[in-house]
């Protein structure tokens, strides 16, 4: 199987697609958060891959065009939040606040948390950056000498399963704002909370995009005080 | 030809985004300086909505699938990943319930006070 992927040019993105649609299929019929489309895909590529016994390397040579339309996807997440910039400047105080206690509340949990399990320094800074952007998380990582892997893959994991709890979440601790719910899901599960986010609406999804970029700059900053922490 | 056009404006920026992210020396994505610059654009009149709104719809609208290939990936970091499995699951459930509570309260909080404020 191996074979058919490294001739094939299109395997991956198609494998990669199918399973996602199978996930909306099962989300639709069941109505199950848990039927996540983006998780169902993932887990099921990865079975398919791992029976196949396909390198991972040779998949993403034929999937990786998906993660290419990241860059330009990101970049049109401006577009939402210029729509909805009349909104965010009147809410300007609670956007603030509410984006600085989400990233210091990420850094006091990590640190917490740490401090319990005795995570060595190491370990420690691999984790302090698990809320933001793959792409701003690892260059924090990196920067602080933690494990860059570990980094985005638990980064992923954050992004995942905010994907899926998120909308629950916010039902069940009661926040019914839609700028709050984007601003939540946004600071927590960045770009991957920010695809579900739009799917709740369109001001949860501007407020989302705004938290990206806002938690992981803010990110880039605390995290240098917080390392020291342990 | 619309769709086109659109495309490459949105891609003019991208590129603009990894030039500065090559010329400065922080750890922050081309993507996000592509999304300022995006952002400014609009804002300044550069850009008109239209000339962007479609094709960044679309983009937008297939965003989760472009995850995938990254997700699928955690199956190469699997090995570093089982060392520290406990406490990455651990801060990862409850640092997301944690910052998702923290971030929606503080700011639900904030906008129902001023709108009390605004009734009085």
């Amino acid at each position: 199987m191996n074979k058919i992927f490294q001739d094939s040019t299109f395997l991956g993105v198609a494998i990669s697609l199918l399973t996602y649609g199978f996930g909306s299929f099962l989300k639709k019929k069941t109505k199950l958060g848990i039927f996540n489309p983006l998780l169902i895909s993932i887990i099921i590529t990865i079975i398919i891959i791992s029976v196949g016994k396909v390198d991972y390397d040779v998949y993403n040579e034929s999937a990786k065009l998906l993660g290419w339309f990241l860059t330009p996807a990101t970049v049109c997440l401006a577009v939402p939040l210029y729509e909805q910039w009349e909104l965010l400047k009147k809410n300007y105080k609670a956007v603030v606040a509410g984006l600085v206690t989400g990233t210091v509340t990420s850094m006091l949990t990590v640190f917490v948390l740490c401090l319990i399990c005795g995570v060595d320094h190491k370990g420690y800074v691999t984790l302090l950056p698990k809320s933001i952007t793959t792409a701003i998380g690892m260059g924090v990582s990196e920067e602080l000498g933690g494990y860059v892997t570990i980094t985005v893959a638990v980064i992923i994991i954050t992004g995942v399963l905010g994907n899926i709890l998120g909308e629950f979440i916010c039902k069940v601790f009661k926040i019914n704002e839609p700028i709050s719910k984007g601003l939540a899901m946004g600071a927590s599960s960045h770009a991957i909370g920010t695809a579900k986010a739009m799917e709740m609406g369109d001001v949860e999804g501007a407020m989302s995009s705004l938290a990206i970029a806002v938690s992981g700059l803010l990110t880039v900053v605390l995290a240098s005080i917080f390392a020291n922490f342990i | 030809m619309k769709y086109l056009k659109q495309t490459l404006i949105i891609l003019t920026i991208s590129f603009i985004g990894e030039l500065l992210k090559s010329i400065i020396p922080f750890p922050v994505p081309a993507s996000i300086y592509g999304m300022v610059i995006m952002f400014l654009c609009l804002m300044t009149g550069i850009l008109k909505l239209n000339q962007v709104k479609d094709a960044s719809k679309f983009l937008i609208e297939i965003m989760p699938v472009m995850f995938i290939p990254a997700g699928v990936g955690l199956i190469t970091s699997w090995g570093a990943l089982q060392s520290m499995l406990v406490p990455v699951c651990i801060v990862t459930v409850v640092a997301n319930i944690t910052v998702m509570l923290a971030t929606g309260h503080v700011s639900q909080w904030i906008i129902k006070r001023e709108r009390k404020k605004k009734d009085e």
